[in-house]
């Protein structure tokens, strides 16, 4: 009898999960139209089928959005990768605090995501500008004559990156790391293993799945990310998320959008697929009996 | 070593945080430049008409969205932790996780290809369609909503013994009564910490917004994205200030919600 | 005889392609502490969800003081469970805890509170009413637990290893206390166990399961003695078992080396028959010969200190190992040393498998 509250929530999620992502396949193999919406439905009744592959082929043909799509997942994987580097030490440090400091450590490192994004970004605008702090401390410290390039450059566009995923990449890791068995740890040391033994052969390998999950929860969103780069990356660095806000807003090539939205969705979806596997069994693990 | 690496994450993370906030009292015209304390900039802001607009649109989206995503949610979250298998269940849980791994781009754009389709197909069978605004904008958060309490839901209700609920009915409790004893109050805290979730998201939101919203549902968000890209002004300052108080009231408030909620779970376990 | 409390009949639960319970009948009297003993897979506690409705039987009948509960969900059976992990209710008071069933029934407020107060008095628990679960101690958890499930006065409780979140020095108590309250109440008990001690001491009778049937059903006394299966006389501790071929005199020619005469004769010339016989039957003789039959003789390979004797470990001649418990008192033989054992006739329990 309850089976029947599953149905508004299977429902909502049918209409607007399922169907959007199956409207945005259909119309990714639509002609483009000059009227409101811009484009003609593939399949009519009175004319058949009336799709084109063109949007598709584009994609594939014009290196531009081939450019694109590889500068996205180089930027995804620098910015996963250093929000990992920044991460790892940042999760043993909470791992070897006091019990009572634990929790506290991991909301400081959360909180910043409930702070807000734009305001955020908003900081590293005001930092980073021609007259701003950063570039006041270069010159103040004597390191440089004039103002530094710094807003606007990839750089710019990377700092901005990891300073908004890198809480997402804290917790994972901090979660493995709290939850592991110490005695691990001390057996290795019993056995001989130096303090650096120790992490490089037990420590590090069994925080993998942790470390893994991290670096997949900050590389696929940021894959697809828009605003970071519109707000602080250089004008001509043309991402996916970019070029995709472009065809749309600007070009008003709606087909060529849904082709690139459905090209992204593709390219995520092995990392997409890894992640729920980890998560899957990271839930096993942790809803055993205890 | 460790602590080192801690302290300069938490730096690297608070410092633009706490400066921003710090040159919000700031008299002078250019962000990020000291020219005395003042709340000028703060009294600019309560006159700026489209600004206070817009907050207020963003709020009741927020608010709204957050409410229907409890419910939906939660609903969601509790078929997912205790309803077994059932048919589609595989699907059911891929579709209640998939906004929370979608690009933004993505599914900004597809829902809007949905409205759009809608519009047209209420368009050709009443002769008329709501238009596109703060209603498309509720909808949509309030799918990536469902996602994310649906995630807290389930994940609080796999933390309790399943046998409190088979206690509870082995009591004499009927289905209804057995939710309302026992379920309810105990994920109460996971709901509450979800709304809270999924009213920030809205608020935060950009990407999704920008595709469904219409001419008329300007969120805070998109106007502030708008200014921020020619560059940071000090009332975007001072409203960015606002914004992490607000946040750091809620943030304090969850947190409240959250400690009680893991005492109880300790007690559970 | 009275009517059963609780009647199972040819109870059948199959999960995928095992058979949890393969058509199990039982009764349990009205007043009885039954303990369900079995390893885990056995179907004991498949068995005690059945019975509170939690698992619905593929095949069979529950029948509860002659009325038919099988198609009744949980919250419409008059059974009460305790629940391995208490299932105590972490957002409520320990009084709100013990009350909760009897809301659920309606009961006056008064009534509830005097009820908790008496239920509460009964298990030393006064004066933690207000108290969480969560700030009690297991002891304290556990009859909690007992009490929300008594207070509701079911004519039969069931309790799922209701013994086995404590520690040990506890048990022993708690497991007394339990069965001091089943006598006061008077109500049935069903104790799922997979504890052989836990069950002989506190039930009036055991059941013990094996792949989902009732392997024997028996007082602890009969049980130990006469266990029925090679299976039920492994489980229930240390037995020796003895095989063997019956000779045409009736006599049983043993594998270890000597000839048995069992009290009753053990079947027809040339079949295999087998025996439990406990250590504590079989006695250690002065003589250096042992007996023609009933007897054998063998060495000492170990020996270990148990309090109240030894337990010798006694290599036979035909191989294999018997224990044999030696009483205190008596001085023990010496490791290595050549001893004759006897035993008497109806000491041999034949296993039927």
């Amino acid at each position: 009898m309850r089976r029947w509250l599953l149905l508004p929530p299977f429902l909502w999620l049918l209409l607007l999960v399922a169907a959007p992502v199956a409207i945005l396949a259909v119309i990714a193999v639509s002609e483009g139209s000059a009227g409101v919406p811009p484009f003609r439905p593939p399949l009519s009744l009175a004319e058949g089928w009336q799709g084109t592959l063109e949007p598709l082929r584009l994609l594939l043909a014009d290196v531009f959005y081939l450019d694109a799509f590889l500068r996205s997942l180089l930027v995804a994987f620098a910015t996963a990768a250093l929000c990992l580097a920044l991460a790892y030490p940042m999760a043993l440090g909470i791992a070897a605090s006091p019990a009572r400091w634990q929790m506290p450590l991991a909301a400081l490192v959360l909180l910043p995501f409930w702070t807000g994004f734009l305001p955020r970004l908003g900081a590293w605008i005001g930092l980073l500008r021609d007259g701003g702090w950063v570039n006041r401390l270069l010159q103040g410290a004597g390191l440089t004559a004039g103002p530094l390039p710094l807003l606007y450059t990839d750089a710019a566009m990377l700092v901005g990156m990891v300073h908004a995923y890198l809480p997402f990449a804290v917790l994972p890791l901090a979660t493995v790391l709290l939850r592991r068995d110490r005695a691990v740890e001390e057996a290795a040391a019993d056995l001989g293993a130096t303090p650096w033994v120790v992490f490089r052969s037990v420590t590090l390998p069994l925080s993998l799945p942790g470390a893994l999950a991290a670096f997949l929860l900050v590389f696929i969103p940021a894959a697809g990310e828009f605003v970071i780069p519109e707000l602080l990356g250089p004008p001509e660095a043309m991402l996916v998320g970019r070029a995709l806000w472009v065809e749309f807003f600007q070009n008003r090539d709606w087909p060529l959008a849904a082709a690139l939205a459905l090209a992204l969705l593709l390219v995520l979806i092995l990392p997409i697929c890894l992640f729920q596997r980890l998560e899957d069994a990271g839930e096993a693990r942790g809803s055993g009996p205890s | 070593m460790r602590r080192l690496g801690l302290a300069l994450g938490l730096a690297f993370l608070w410092l633009p945080i706490l400066l921003l906030v710090g040159y919000a009292f700031s008299a002078d015209r250019i962000p990020f430049q000291w020219g005395g304390l003042s709340l000028r900039w703060f009294r600019a802001l309560a006159a700026n008409g489209r600004m206070l607009e817009a907050a207020w649109l963003s709020l009741r989206i927020a608010a709204g969205a957050a409410t229907l995503a409890v419910l939906l949610g939660g609903l969601a979250g509790w078929a997912l932790a205790r309803f077994g298998r059932f048919r589609f269940r595989a699907l059911f849980g891929v579709l209640a996780g998939a906004p929370l791994v979608l690009p933004e781009v993505v599914t900004g754009l597809s829902l809007l290809l949905l409205f759009v389709v809608l519009q047209g197909a209420a368009e050709a069978a009443f002769g008329w369609a709501p238009g596109r605004g703060a209603a498309t904008v509720l909808l949509a958060h309030a799918t990536l909503g469902l996602a994310y309490v649906a995630v807290v839901v389930q994940a609080r209700l796999a933390g309790l013994d399943p046998a409190l609920e088979e206690a509870a009915a082995d009591l004499g409790a009927g289905p209804f009564t057995v939710f309302r004893t026992v379920t309810l109050p105990l994920i109460a805290p996971a709901l509450a910490a979800g709304w809270l979730l999924a009213f920030t998201l809205s608020l935060d939101d950009v990407v999704v917004a920008s595709f469904v919203s219409g001419p008329a549902g300007t969120t805070l968000p998109m106007l502030v994205f708008s200014q921020l890209r020619m560059g940071l002004t000090p009332e975007i300052n001072a409203l960015a200030a606002m914004v992490l108080g607000l946040a750091a009231l809620l943030v304090g408030a969850a947190a409240l919600i959250l400690g009680r909620n893991g005492r109880v779970g300790d007690s559970a376990g | 005889m009275a009517e059963p409390l609780l009647r199972l009949a040819g109870i059948t639960r199959r999960f995928g392609a095992t058979l949890a319970l393969d058509g199990l009948s039982l009764e349990v009297r009205p007043g009885e502490f039954l303990a369900l003993l079995g390893g885990s897979g056995s179907g004991k506690s498949t068995l005690l969800r059945i019975v509170a409705g939690f698992e619905a039987a593929d095949a069979g009948q529950v029948l509860l003081q002659g009325r038919d509960i099988t198609a009744l969900p949980p919250h419409a059976r008059p059974v009460s469970m305790v629940f391995q992990s208490y299932a105590l209710f972490p957002h409520l008071s320990v009084f709100d805890n013990v009350a909760y069933g009897l809301r659920r029934e309606g009961v006056a407020r008064a009534e509830i509170a005097r009820r908790v107060a008496e239920a509460l008095a009964l298990v030393g628990l006064a004066g933690l009413e207000r108290r969480r679960p969560g700030q009690l101690s297991g002891g304290q958890r556990q009859r909690v637990a007992l009490v929300r499930s008594l207070v509701k006065r079911p004519p039969l409780l069931l309790l799922d290893e209701p013994l086995a979140a404590l520690d040990a020095g506890l048990r022993e108590r708690t497991g007394l206390e339990l069965r001091a309250l089943q006598r006061a109440t008077g109500a049935g008990f069903v104790m799922v166990t997979h504890d052989q001690g836990e069950a002989l001491a506190l039930a009036d009778r055991v059941a013990v399961l094996e792949a989902g049937r009732l392997a024997q059903l028996d007082t602890p006394q009969a049980l130990y003695e006469r266990p029925a299966t090679r299976h039920v006389a492994a489980f229930l501790g240390a037995a020796n078992i003895l095989e063997g071929r019956v000779e045409p005199d009736g006599r049983v020619a043993c594998a270890a080396g000597c000839h048995l005469r069992p009290a009753a004769p053990a079947g027809p010339p040339g079949t295999l028959a087998a025996f439990a016989l406990r250590p504590e039957r079989i006695r250690l003789l002065a003589t250096g010969a042992p007996p023609a039959e009933n007897g054998i003789l063998a060495r000492v390979k170990d020996l270990a200190y148990r309090g109240d004797g030894w337990m010798a470990v006694a290599a036979l001649p035909g191989g294999g190992e018997w224990r044999v418990a030696l009483p205190a008192g008596a001085a023990p033989p010496a490791p290595g040393a050549a001893v004759a054992l006897a035993w008497a006739a109806e000491s041999l329990a034949p296993l039927a498998a």
